[in-house]
């Protein structure tokens, strides 16, 4: 049996739960046909979790390729189809990048499985960072390195945690919806690895609580520092993130299993809710940092 | 004797030639390990400037690593490993996020010198021990007895006190007396550690 998953006009981190909603009661082993055909706009998130989805199921699945011309060739500049062409069976005509001057794109998707990966990332995210973020979105010189330390961070955790390769892609944008047109810079990284729970069940002498579940884990990594290791100098990283997203009034959010937590914003740009829980199940952490445009 | 490691080569030696950014664990302990080894070299006794000016980025993980794991090894009011003092240089305001933050969650500290010759101490030390520090910082070199007259303390509290600064390398031990790791006006360079 095969089933065809609809994707949604506008890809990002919120829309792509009706992807998991419609993937996540499905076997593994069931073949899917993702048809991304009317897809309109996708947000870094929406490419790397395309790609995430793909390499949790046991079927190779179908990528139906997006019939914009726009669309498909903005995702080829994005090296989307490059990485999807490993994961997926693509149907349809794949247009070529329209420009390789595209200064919206920070960073093309790119696979982190390795050490070496982060290096080569962070080598190529500063070369572009200075520009997109002190030019295009008035932000302070300062932020540059940290905003690249936090790229550094959460690459890493694919790599010490995830138990296998995941994803990387980094975007500025206008945000037209919330933020009444403001640009932002959003970077995102998504893995089909163990999660943050199994990650954590797997520290030396764990001991699961009376409610142990996707957001316990996510609240005792991200809010409390905890890590699989006992090593008190682990769980730096992602305090430092949070520590980086609270400074310039950005945004930090995870998702992994069943289970989604936000660092909001201190201003009012972003609505979303703290913990979301008894979400469809997806494997893996997909994290986002959302940095906004400085307005005066 | 003062010996001085660049960080930066040591990156390019022990990962990758064409690397200028500190990142992910395995790079950090991978530097730490050609610094040790380097340390090995040098003697017993000796003050040793870590210089991170060529260093572009400093992740928290090589922070840990480099910064937290080197002074817990050499550095501690029980077991110091051997009496060596770390002076760091060319730390800039970014690597600053990932070092305080390292060494708060140790509870270390550490001397940073600034270009000026100006140095400062961060991380976790108590007001009385600060205080301690800037006074024998000021005078260059000093005793018990110049720490006490200059904050209001015994001198048996004061001697209790810069003897906890010099088992955190903080301040190093000579004669009869003491001069701070990186102190502007001490002639450190001209300080024999191994007299």
């Amino acid at each position: 049996m095969t089933t065809i998953i609809n994707v949604p006009h506008s890809l990002e981190d919120k829309s792509f739960e009706q992807v998991l909603d419609q993937v996540a009661p499905l076997p593994l082993d069931e073949k899917i046909i993702v048809d991304t055909r009317h897809a309109r706009w996708a947000s870094p998130y929406g490419l790397t979790a395309l790609l995430a989805l793909a390499q949790s199921r046991v079927e190779r699945p179908v990528l139906y390729v997006p019939e914009a011309e726009n669309v498909s060739s903005y995702w080829s500049r994005m090296d989307f189809f490059k990485h999807a062409a490993e994961l997926y069976e693509l149907q349809g005509r794949v247009k070529n990048p329209r420009s390789a001057a595209e200064t919206s794109v920070l960073l093309e998707v790119t696979s982190i499985s390795k050490s070496d990966d982060v290096h080569i990332v962070v080598d190529k995210i500063q070369q572009r960072a200075q520009d997109a973020l002190v030019k295009n979105l008035n932000l302070d010189a300062k932020i540059t390195m940290r905003f690249t330390m936090a790229l550094s961070e959460v690459c890493q955790n694919i790599v010490e945690h995830a138990g296998r390769g995941g994803w990387v892609a980094v975007q500025t944008y206008t945000w037209r919806v919330r933020l009444g047109g403001r640009k932002v810079v959003v970077i995102a990284v998504c893995d089909p690895g163990i999660g943050f729970r199994q990650s954590l069940e797997s520290a030396p002498g764990f001991q699961r609580r009376d409610r142990w579940d996707d957001g316990q884990a996510l609240e005792e990594t991200v809010m409390r520092g905890a890590s699989r290791f006992r090593d008190p100098g682990r769980g730096q990283g992602l305090a430092g993130v949070r520590k980086f997203v609270g400074t310039w009034d950005g945004k930090l959010s995870i998702r992994s299993g069943t289970a989604r937590i936000a660092v909001l914003p201190k201003g009012d740009w972003d609505e979303d809710e703290p913990l979301l829980e008894n979400l469809s199940y997806f494997p893996g952490a997909q994290v986002q940092i959302t940095i906004p445009e400085r307005v005066a | 004797m003062i010996n001085h490691i660049d960080v930066s080569s040591m990156l390019r030696k022990s990962v990758c030639e064409l690397y200028s950014n500190l990142v992910t664990r395995p790079t950090g302990a991978a530097v730490r390990c050609e610094i040790e080894q380097e340390l090995d070299r040098i003697g017993d006794r000796a003050l040793t400037v870590i210089d991170f000016s060529h260093v572009g980025l400093l992740d928290f993980s090589c922070a840990d690593e480099i910064v937290a794991k080197l002074l817990l090894q050499y550095v501690s009011i029980d077991t110091p490993r051997r009496e060596v003092y770390f002076l760091f240089r060319g730390i800039s305001e970014s690597h600053m996020d990932a070092i305080e933050t390292v060494l708060e969650r140790h509870k270390l500290a550490l001397v940073t010198q600034h270009p000026d010759g100006q140095s400062r101490l961060i991380g976790i030390v108590d007001v009385d021990h600060r205080r301690a520090w800037e006074v024998i910082c000021q005078l260059g070199a000093g005793a018990s007895a110049d720490v006490a007259n200059a904050t209001g303390v015994s001198r048996e509290e004061a001697e209790r006190t810069l003897d906890n600064l010099w088992r955190r390398r903080l301040v190093i031990r000579h004669d009869d007396g003491y001069v701070a790791v990186g102190s502007a006006t001490a002639p450190v360079e001209n300080t024999r550690l191994d007299a």
